[in-house]
C-alpha cells in the first residue's frame, strides 16, 4: 500500500530531522550540557507526534472522505474493505502515537531527572551554573526547575503545565486504548465508545502541553556569547565583554498549529452526522423477505443516491450510539431508497425482532440515515456488452445496478450504452438472498414482454452441495424451471469454468469491447483479470476485455 | 449488546498498567534515579501484575478469546484458587501493589493506571462477576447409538480350516456337506 509507505517515511523523516536539529543545533549546546541526546530524544517523537495526532482524526471523517476523494463503488465486500481500510489507517496511527509516546515519556523522565540533579548541583561546573542562571531582572533562566528546596522530580512535573497536561492526557491515552481492544470492543462497544471520548481531554491538554516553554535554546545576545570560548569560564560571565551572560528563551508552542485543522474538520463531521440524523426519514414500506431478511424501503427528503452506494443507519430504540453500514439495493431512478438487512448480529436480529412485532401498515421504529458514501462509478453503463459477476454478499450492489440498467434502458437514457449483460452469480448457497433470485426472476419477465430475452443472461453457481441435492435436481431435471431458484435458467453447480464463459462470450460478441467487473474475494478478481488479457484480441476489430479492477 | 463484563477491560487496564509499571521501574533503576528502590520494586511488581493478570478469564456469556499461549499461566494461576478467582481481591491486591509507585516519577504513570485497573476490577466484584479459567474442552465420546444392535458373539458356523482348505489332489474328496442347508434366494 503506497500510502503506507509514504507515511512511514514522513515519519522517519520527522523524527530523524528533528533528532539532528536537537542534537546538533548550536542554540541547544548549553541545553545538552545538561540533559544529554536525551533532549534530542524526547523532541524527535514530539515532531513524529505531532504529524500523527493530525492524521488520527482525518480517517475517521467519513462524510468527509466521501465529499473530497471519489472514492470506490462500495459494494458487500469492498465497503467492508474501504471502512477496514480506513480504520485500520487510524488503528496503525494511534500505535504509533501510543509509541512515540513511550519514548518521549521516557525521555523526559530523564531530562526531568538530570534538570533536577543539575538544580541541587551534582554535576560539574557548567551544569551548576547553568542551572543557577534566574530569571530576574535582565537575565532569563535555562533549568525549568528553580527551585532547590523541594526536590522531588514529581512536584515539578505537577506544577507545570507541560508535566500536568503530560501526565493527564498519556493517562487518557491509555484508557482509550485499553477500551479499543478488540476483546472490549467488539464485545462491550459502550464502553468502548464512551471511553474513546476522552480523546477530546487528549487534544485540549495536548493543545496546551507546549504551553510553558520549557525547552529553551540560547538567544543571542549583544556582545554575543560564543559557547566554545565561554563555557569553561562560567565563574567570569557577566564580568568579561567576550562572555555576557547567556540569554534563553522557550520554544514557541507548535502543536496547536498541526492538530487545529484536523480537530475543526472533525466537528464539523459531528455536526454533519447529528444534522442528518435529525432529517426525517419516512418508511415508504417494510417487508419481511425468506430467511430473515428485511427489505426496508425508505424516503428521506433531498436524499440523492448513485448505483452501488451505501448508508449508515442508526436505531435509538435498539442502540442510540451504533451506526451499521449498508449497501443499498435500490436504482438511483427509484423515488425512494431501499435496503436488505440480513440477520447477522445483536443489531440486525433486534431490528427484525422490532419489526415482526409492527401491527400492520404502521411506520417503523425512528430511523437516522447517514450517507450515502462512496461514489458510484459510472463506468458500468459505458460497455457495450457487460460481465458482471457477483460472490456471496457481493451480490447485493448489483441489485442497484441491475435495476438502474433496465431503467435508463426503458427510459432510453443515452448514458447507457449496454445491450447485453451476462450476470454471474456465485454462492454457497441461496439462503438469504432469495429476494435477489426474485429480482431476477420479475427482470426475466420483463425483458420476455418487451421481446427483450436476450438482453440479460445469468448464471447462478452454486459452489457448495452435497448428494442430497444433486439428487434432488436430478429429479427436477426436465421441469421448465429451475428447482432451486424458480428461475428460467438453470442453477450451475460448483465453480465456473472461466475459460468457458470467456469463450461463449467471445462467440456471441465477436466485435464488442467488453468490461468486466466483479464484486467478491480478490482472489476471483486475479482470476478474472487473467482470462480477462488472455481473450482479448490484439485486432481493434475484434472482441476485447477490460477489467476494471478498481470498481467494485 | 451483551452484559458488560467489567473485569474483561479491569483485564486489559491490568496488564497495560503491569507493563508500564515495569518499564517506568527499568528506566529509574538504568538511570539510577534518586529513588531508585521504588524502581526496582515497580519492576518486580509490574512482572508480577503482568503474570497474574495475562491468563485471561472465561466469559460467563459468549465465546472466550485466548490470548497465545495463556494455558500455562492459566493453570498457575488457577492453582491459587478462590485468591485469584475473587475480583474483590485483585481489586485491594491492585490498590495495595500500585501505592509504592507513586512515590517515584517514573513510576507514578503505572501507580495510577493500576489504580484505575483496580476500580474497575472492584465493579466486576461488586457485580458478582469472578475468574474462571479457559481450559481445553474434554472431548465428549458420542454414546454408541441404539442402531448398531448388538454384533453377534459368535463366528458363522463353518467346517475347521483343514476341511476348508482347497484340495486340488483330490476334488472329489474336498466336497463336504453343509451343516445348515443352502437354499437358492427365489
Amino acid at each position: 500500500e503506497i500510502n503506507c509507505v509514504v507515511w512511514m517515511g514522513i515519519n522517519i523523516f520527522l523524527f530523524v530531522w528533528f533528532y539532528f536539529f536537537y542534537d546538533l543545533g548550536d542554540q541547544f549546546f548549553y541545553t545538552r550540557h545538561l540533559l544529554g541526546s536525551a533532549l534530542a530524544w524526547a523532541r524527535a517523537p514530539a515532531a513524529v507526534l505531532n504529524f500523527n495526532c493530525l492524521l488520527i482524526l482525518l480517517p475517521v471523517c467519513r462524510n468527509l472522505l466521501s465529499l473530497l476523494r471519489g472514492s470506490f463503488v462500495c459494494c458487500g465486500r469492498t465497503m467492508r474493505k474501504q471502512l477496514d481500510k480506513n480504520l485500520s489507517f487510524h488503528k496503525l496511527v494511534a500505535y504509533m502515537i501510543g509509541l512515540m509516546t513511550a519514548v518521549h515519556m521516557i525521555a523526559h523522565l530523564l531530562n526531568v531527572e538530570w534538570y533536577n540533579n543539575s538544580r541541587q548541583g551534582i554535576y560539574d561546573k557548567l551544569s551548576t551554573a547553568l542551572s543557577n542562571l534566574e530569571d530576574s531582572g535582565n537575565n532569563t533562566y535555562l533549568n525549568p526547575i528553580r527551585k532547590t528546596d523541594i526536590q522531588i522530580p514529581t512536584y515539578f512535573v505537577f506544577t507545570t503545565i507541560a508535566g500536568l497536561t503530560g501526565v493527564i492526557i498519556t493517562l487518557a491515552l491509555i484508557l482509550i486504548i485499553t477500551s479499543s481492544m478488540e476483546v472490549i470492543r467488539r464485545s462491550y462497544f459502550e464502553v468502548f465508545w464512551y471511553t474513546h471520548h476522552l480523546f477530546v481531554i487528549f487534544f485540549a491538554g495536548l493543545v496546551f502541553h507546549g504551553a510553558g516553554r520549557i525547552v529553551r535554546s540560547q538567544t543571542k545576545t549583544d556582545p554575543p556569547h560564543n559557547f566554545t570560548l565561554c563555557k569553561d569560564r562560567s565563574d567570569e560571565w557577566g564580568r568579561i565583554p567576550e562572555c555576557p551572560i547567556p540569554q534563553f528563551a522557550g520554544g514557541f508552542p507548535q502543536t496547536w498549529m498541526w492538530v487545529i485543522g484536523p480537530m475543526i474538520l472533525y466537528l464539523c463531521e459531528r455536526l454533519l452526522r447529528f444534522i442528518r440524523y435529525m432529517q426525517a426519514v419516512r418508511y415508504r414500506k417494510i417487508v419481511m423477505r425468506p430467511s430473515k431478511v428485511l427489505e426496508l424501503q425508505l424516503v428521506k427528503n433531498g436524499f440523492k443516491m448513485e448505483v452501488g452506494q451505501y448508508v449508515f443507519l442508526n436505531c435509538p430504540a435498539i442502540s442510540q450510539l451504533e451506526w451499521h453500514p449498508f449497501t443499498m439495493t435500490s436504482a438511483p431512478e427509484e423515488d425512494f431508497f431501499s435496503i436488505h438487512i440480513r440477520s447477522a448480529g445483536d443489531w440486525t436480529d433486534k431490528l427484525i425482532d422490532i419489526v415482526q412485532h409492527l401491527p400492520e401498515g404502521a411506520q417503523g421504529p425512528k430511523m437516522g440515515v447517514d450517507g450515502p458514501f462512496g461514489t458510484a462509478s459510472e463506468d458500468v453503463f459505458d460497455y457495450e456488452v457487460s460481465m458482471l459477476v457477483g460472490a456471496g454478499i457481493g451480490v447485493t450492489p448489483f441489485a442497484s445496478i441491475l435495476k438502474s440498467i433496465w431503467y435508463k434502458f426503458k427510459d432510453s437514457n443515452p448514458k447507457l450504452r449496454t445491450r447485453k449483460i451476462y450476470f454471474y452469480w456465485l454462492c454457497r448457497e441461496t439462503h438469504a438472498f432469495e429476494w435477489f433470485a426474485d429480482l431476477l426472476q420479475v427482470l426475466e419477465k420483463e425483458m420476455e414482454e418487451r421481446g427483450m430475452a436476450d438482453f440479460l443472461t445469468y448464471k447462478l453457481y452454486l459452489t457448495k452441495w452435497d448428494q442430497s441435492h444433486a439428487t434432488h435436481v436430478r429429479v427436477h431435471s426436465d421441469e421448465d424451471t429451475d428447482v432451486v431458484t424458480g428461475l428460467k435458467q438453470k442453477t450451475y453447480y460448483g465453480r465456473p469454468a472461466w475459460d468457458k464463459e470467456f469463450e461463449q462470450v467471445r462467440k456471441e460478441n465477436p466485435t464488442s469491447v467488453v468490461g468486466t467487473f466483479l464484486c467478491g474475494p480478490e482472489a476471483l478478481g486475479t482470476v478474472l483479470e487473467k482470462k480477462c488479457v488472455k481473450y482479448s484480441d490484439v485486432d481493434p476489430r475484434k472482441t476485447k476485455f477490460y477489467f476494471n479492477k478498481e470498481n467494485f | 449488546m451483551g452484559k458488560i463484563e467489567w473485569a474483561m477491560w479491569a483485564n486489559e487496564q491490568a496488564l497495560a498498567s503491569g507493563l508500564i509499571l515495569l518499564t517506568g521501574g527499568i528506566v529509574g533503576v538504568a538511570g539510577q534515579f534518586r529513588g531508585w528502590q521504588f524502581a526496582a520494586y515497580a519492576v518486580a511488581a509490574g512482572v508480577f501484575v503482568c503474570l497474574l493478570e495475562y491468563p485471561r478469564s472465561k466469559r460467563s456469556k459468549g465465546t472466550s478469546v485466548e490470548r497465545s499461549g495463556q494455558y500455562c499461566f492459566t493453570v498457575c494461576v488457577k492453582a491459587f484458587g478462590p485468591l485469584t478467582r475473587n475480583y474483590y481481591v485483585r481489586a485491594f491486591l491492585h490498590a495495595a501493589i500500585c501505592v509504592p509507585g507513586g512515590f517515584m516519577l517514573a513510576t507514578v504513570l503505572g501507580c495510577v493506571c493500576l489504580g484505575i485497573a483496580s476500580l474497575i476490577y472492584l465493579v466486576a466484584a461488586i457485580r458478582g462477576e469472578h475468574w474462571e479459567p479457559i481450559l481445553p474442552r474434554k472431548e465428549v465420546r458420542k454414546p454408541i447409538t441404539e442402531s448398531i444392535k448388538n454384533p453377534p458373539q459368535n463366528p458363522p458356523p463353518r467346517p475347521p480350516a483343514e476341511i476348508r482348505r482347497k484340495r486340488v489332489d483330490d476334488l472329489e474328496g474336498a466336497a463336504y456337506d453343509n451343516p445348515i442347508s443352502v437354499t437358492d434366494n427365489e
